[in-house]
Order: C-alpha cells, then sequence, then structure tokens
C-alpha cells in the first residue's frame, strides 16, 4: 500500500498554512518533510492521519495494506503519548485490545515489538522511570505492534538530546533494514533528513508549498556520520531552507 | 593539582537556592495537638482559662469513656456513618458522572455548567426544610443533604480534571483507532483520577459538616443531635466529645483517601 496526497490545501481561519500539497509516499520507503517551523508540517501530517479535514484535496490509500494490518495509518508523536498509568507492556497491549486479538497472540506481538525494540527487559516499568530515548522507543514498539502500513512520525527524536538522537536513528535504521516500513517522517533537522529520508521533501514556510524534492540513493545502512554524500545533500538542503527559515522567524515577530 | 592562591579576596559564592518544597515531616503535627491540650489542660486547673470558655480536656476524655462504655458511642457514630455514607455515595457518584459528561458533551455542558453553578453557592442547610417536605422527617431528607452538598464540588472537580486530562493522549487513542468508549475508559477516566480523588476529599469534609446539619431536625440519635443536644444544654463537656468524634471521622476518611489515592495513583511519581 502506498498513499497519494492530491492537492492539500488549508487555512485556519484568515491564515492559509498549506497550499496545494501533491506528494506520493511510495511503499517501503521513507519520506522525510523538512521546512520551517509553523509551516504546517504537523498539520499536513495530521491530515494523512485522519486526525483532521483539509479544506481541499484529499489523501488516498493505494492499494490494500499489508496482512494483519491493525491500523494502516499509525503515528509515531514528538511527546511520545503514553499512558503514564500503564507499563511498558500496557501501554503496548492498549492499541491491541480493541482488535479482538486472542490474548496468547496479543502477548507474542508485544513480545516481538519490545524484542525488536530491545525493551524486553523493561516490559514492567512505568513511563516516569524511562529516559526520553526509552520512552520513545516504547512510542514505536507501540507503532509497530498494529503492523501499521505507513507509520506517520512527527518530529519523533525533536524532544531527546543529541546523543540519544543518534542512537534512536541507528535503531530506526536497523529495524528498517531487517524490514522495510513505509514512513513519512516530519523533522525540521536535516542531518535527521538526510540520514532516514529516501526522499526528502522541502516545504516553503507559511504557507506550506513543496520547494523541492530531494532523492538521496545512498542505501540507508552506508549512511555513516560525515559520508561526504550526505554532506552534500545536507549542505544543499540548507541552501533552499535558509532563506525560508529566515522569513519565517522573522514573520512571528509581527504576529 | 597545584596549589592556587588568590591574587583577590575571595569568599565563598553565598546559598540561595532551596525551599519552597515541602517534605513529609513525622510526629509534628501529633505534637502540635499534644501542646495545645497540655496547655488548655493546664490552664483549666491553675484557674487562667475559666471552666465556662473551656472544658477541661480530661473531663472530656471522661465524658467519652461513659460514651463508650455506655454503647451510646457506637449508637450514635453508626447512624450517623449510614447517613453520611449513603448520602455522599449518592452524591459523589451522581457528580462524577455527570462531571464526566459535562467534561465530554458540550450540549451538556453548556445545559448543565450554569445549573451546578447556580447551585454551589445555595447554602445546603437552607433548604433542609424543604427536602423535609420533599423527603419526609426521616432518613430521606438528611440522605438528600448531604447527597446534594457532596454532588455540588464533585461535579466541579470531575469535569475540570476531565478537561485537564492531556489531549494528546485522546490524539493518540483515535489514532490507533481505539473506540469511544476505550478511549473514556482507557484515558480519559485515568487521568482524571487525580483531580477527581482530590475532589472527594473536599466533598466528604463537606458531606460531614452537613451530617450534623441534617442530623438538626427530627433526629434522636447521630452525632449531630448529640452534639446539639449538649449545645442546648450547655454541657461543655459532651459538646467537645461529640465535636472531637467529627475531628477523628475527618481525619479517618481523609487517611482512607489517600490510601487510596496511594493505590490508584502509584504511576505518578
Ligand atoms: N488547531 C489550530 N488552530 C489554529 N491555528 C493552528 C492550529 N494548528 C496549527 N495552527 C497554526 O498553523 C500553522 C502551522 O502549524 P503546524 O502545522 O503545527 O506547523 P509545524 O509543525 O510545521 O511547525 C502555525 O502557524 C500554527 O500556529
Ligand atoms: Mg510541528
Amino acid at each position: 500500500m502506498y498513499l497519494s496526497l492530491r492537492g492539500l490545501s488549508h487555512s485556519y481561519g484568515t491564515t492559509e498554512v498549506l497550499s496545494d500539497i501533491s506528494l506520493t509516499v511510495p511503499s517501503g520507503q521513507i519520506v522525510c518533510l523538512v521546512g520551517p517551523s509553523g509551516c504546517g508540517k504537523s498539520t499536513l501530517l495530521r491530515m494523512v492521519g485522519g486526525l483532521e479535514r483539509p479544506d481541499r484535496g484529499e489523501v488516498l490509500q493505494v492499494g490494500a495494506p499489508p496482512e494483519g494490518c491493525l491500523n494502516p495509518l499509525t503515528f509515531v508523536f514528538q511527546d511520545f503519548a503514553l499512558l503514564p498509568w500503564r507499563t511498558v507492556e500496557g501501554n503496548i497491549r492498549v492499541v491491541l485490545e480493541d482488535h479482538r486479538i486472542r490474548r496468547e497472540r496479543a502477548k507474542e506481538i508485544v513480545a516481538d515489538v519490545l524484542a525488536r525494540t530491545r525493551l524486553t527487559d523493561f516490559a514492567r516499568a512505568l513511563p516516569r522511570q524511562l529516559s526520553g530515548g526509552m520512552k520513545q522507543r516504547v512510542a514505536i514498539a507501540r507503532a509497530l505492534a498494529v503492523n501499521p502500513a505507513v507509520m506517520l512520525m512527527d518530529e519523533p527524536l525533536s524532544a531527546l538530546d543529541a546523543q540519544t538522537r543518534e542512537l534512536l536513528m541507528d535503531d530506526l535504521v536497523s529495524l528498517w533494514s531487517r524490514e522495510p516500513f513505509t514512513a513519512l517522517y516530519v523533522t525540521h533537522n536535516l542531518s535527521e533528513a538526510v540520514r532516514l529520508g529516501h526522499q526528502v521533501v522541502v516545504l516553503s514556510r507559511r504557507p506550506g508549498r513543496i520547494r523541492e524534492i530531494v532523492q538521496i540513493d545512498t542505501p540507508l545502512a552506508e549512511r555513516g556520520l560525515g559520508n561526504p554524500e550526505l554532506e552534500r545533500h545536507q549542505k544543499h538542503l540548507w541552501e533552499v531552507m535558509r532563506d525560508e527559515a529566515r522569513a519565517a522567524d522573522e514573520e512571528l515577530l509581527d504576529d | 593539582m597545584t596549589e592556587v592562591t588568590m591574587p583577590e579576596k575571595s569568599r565563598a559564592v553565598p546559598f540561595r537556592g532551596g525551599g519552597f518544597r515541602p517534605r513529609p515531616v513525622r510526629f509534628v503535627g501529633l505534637g502540635v495537638f499534644v501542646v495545645l491540650i497540655a496547655l488548655v489542660e493546664w490552664g483549666t486547673r491553675a484557674g487562667w482559662i475559666s471552666a465556662l470558655t473551656l472544658p477541661r480536656p480530661s473531663d472530656v476524655l471522661a465524658t467519652f469513656g461513659e460514651l463508650y462504655r455506655s454503647g451510646a458511642l457506637w449508637e450514635h457514630l453508626s447512624v450517623s456513618l449510614v447517613r453520611l455514607s449513603v448520602g455522599s455515595a449518592i452524591g459523589v457518584s451522581a457528580g462524577v458522572g455527570i462531571g464526566i459528561l459535562i467534561g465530554l458533551f458540550s450540549l451538556i455542558r453548556a445545559g448543565l455548567v450554569p445549573l451546578v453553578a447556580a447551585l454551589f453557592p445555595i447554602p445546603k442547610i437552607a433548604l433542609l426544610p424543604l427536602f423535609v417536605i420533599w423527603f419526609g422527617i426521616d432518613e430521606g431528607s438528611k440522605y438528600a443533604l448531604i447527597a446534594l452538598g457532596t454532588f455540588t464540588p464533585t461535579v466541579v472537580a470531575t469535569y475540570g480534571a476531565v478537561d485537564n486530562v492531556d489531549r494528546t493522549l485522546i490524539r493518540m487513542g483515535q489514532s490507533f483507532g481505539l473506540s469511544w468508549l476505550s478511549i473514556v475508559r482507557k484515558i480519559v477516566l485515568p487521568g482524571a483520577m487525580p483531580g477527581i480523588l482530590s475532589g472527594l476529599r473536599i466533598s466528604l469534609a463537606i458531606g460531614i459538616i452537613l451530617l450534623v446539619a441534617a442530623e438538626m431536625l427530627g433526629a434522636t440519635h447521630g452525632v449531630g443531635s448529640y452534639i446539639l443536644q449538649a449545645g442546648s444544654l450547655y454541657d461543655l463537656e459532651r459538646l467537645f466529645a461529640g465535636v472531637t468524634i467529627l475531628s477523628v471521622l475527618g481525619v479517618t476518611v481523609s487517611g482512607l483517601i489517600g490510601l487510596v489515592e496511594k493505590r490508584v495513583l502509584n504511576w505518578r511519581a
């Protein structure tokens, strides 16, 4: 299954936030969406995930979701959105409970995603006992549990410190390498975008329009730190974005 | 490291942090009680507190012992406890239920919030005669008074607590396709629980206050009627014995809620 966005536009009151966004998220690829803050990235993602209605345009799911998929479009949020009163295990189980899955099957799924995110030893911990990086891994495990067709990730690493972010990027790369998933990945961090994206979509400042789409062909597993190819892409992306970011920054001052 | 000689005169950076962080200190609360009571005992014995101002604590204790031995204590307490539990059970469950509905549905909120705001400031005691007409002079009017008195603070606390549930958690539930009922049961209710429980503290304290008021009319038994009789006879020892029972009742209820909080809210730091 893949996603096709066609002519999405949206306004909040009189402020236009998104303008005519058309984009394809191919199956098995990570599409990164970058743009200055306030350009409508989160809004776009909410529309793709059906949490908000666009004024114009549509989001199409093309083809059937994979076998055993419980929730085709699944979010990973910036602030983790874990239920503080449930253990790690309980936070994953909560998204399976409404699907009439047999108890043993649910147990298997939970054990499997915990193993894939290396959280098996923390199954009974409460969110408050976990570091930010671990919390986000729980959120990723929870997303994997419903076997999504497309993961919608809204700045999943932005609340984490730089080292933790590196570690989690490695985790995401190895998760993808073992079993490619499809993702629309919002970030404002260009090094994240060139590290994880098969495509990087640059949005302009508000109202967000597509400025450029950059294709990165280096396989994910080979994108170590200091790869010259990636540096070149990152530099190019920054050149495209710099003026937008500055203009967006100055715009905020007068509204 | 080599010894560093200070070229200028130096002083340690003065500490200016700390404070603003209550921590539990044991036995101090108990100590305050003991000191106060000892002071009154001393005063009444020495004569600088007249017997008309305050009863002697040891006399109150003796009255209390008598009350206990005669079996009258349990007689009064049991009727009062039944009234308090039935009345506040009705008030609190209706309050939590309606509070959640107000929190979840805009129409119900628009309709009921003004009504609750209008009911809240009415001294419920003033309505006692009305309740006697509506529900009879027996237990009915007492249940109704306590129920109404605990209902309003519970509603306000509950819908406030529902409003404060983290919306990102609700969006998370929706984004995983949880049913409406699951979202309410597994996200809204547990998220509102801290607020509901702290509202319960206030509601039950109000319930105890209203218990005495409810026993002003047509009650021969109950801690409230015991206190009122003592008051009208100006029997200070019995009055204080009765008031002490209410205080102990209040502390017990608050302790029980503390225990429930510890169990139900163990996920908080
Ligand atoms: N629910 C909303 N109501 C009104 N304005 C909103 C709402 N959500 C976002 N906005 C505005 O829309 C613009 C885009 O927001 P957002 O999509 O969060 O941007 P980004 O995620 O790219 O930083 C911002 O100017 C923001 O203030
Ligand atoms: Mg955002």
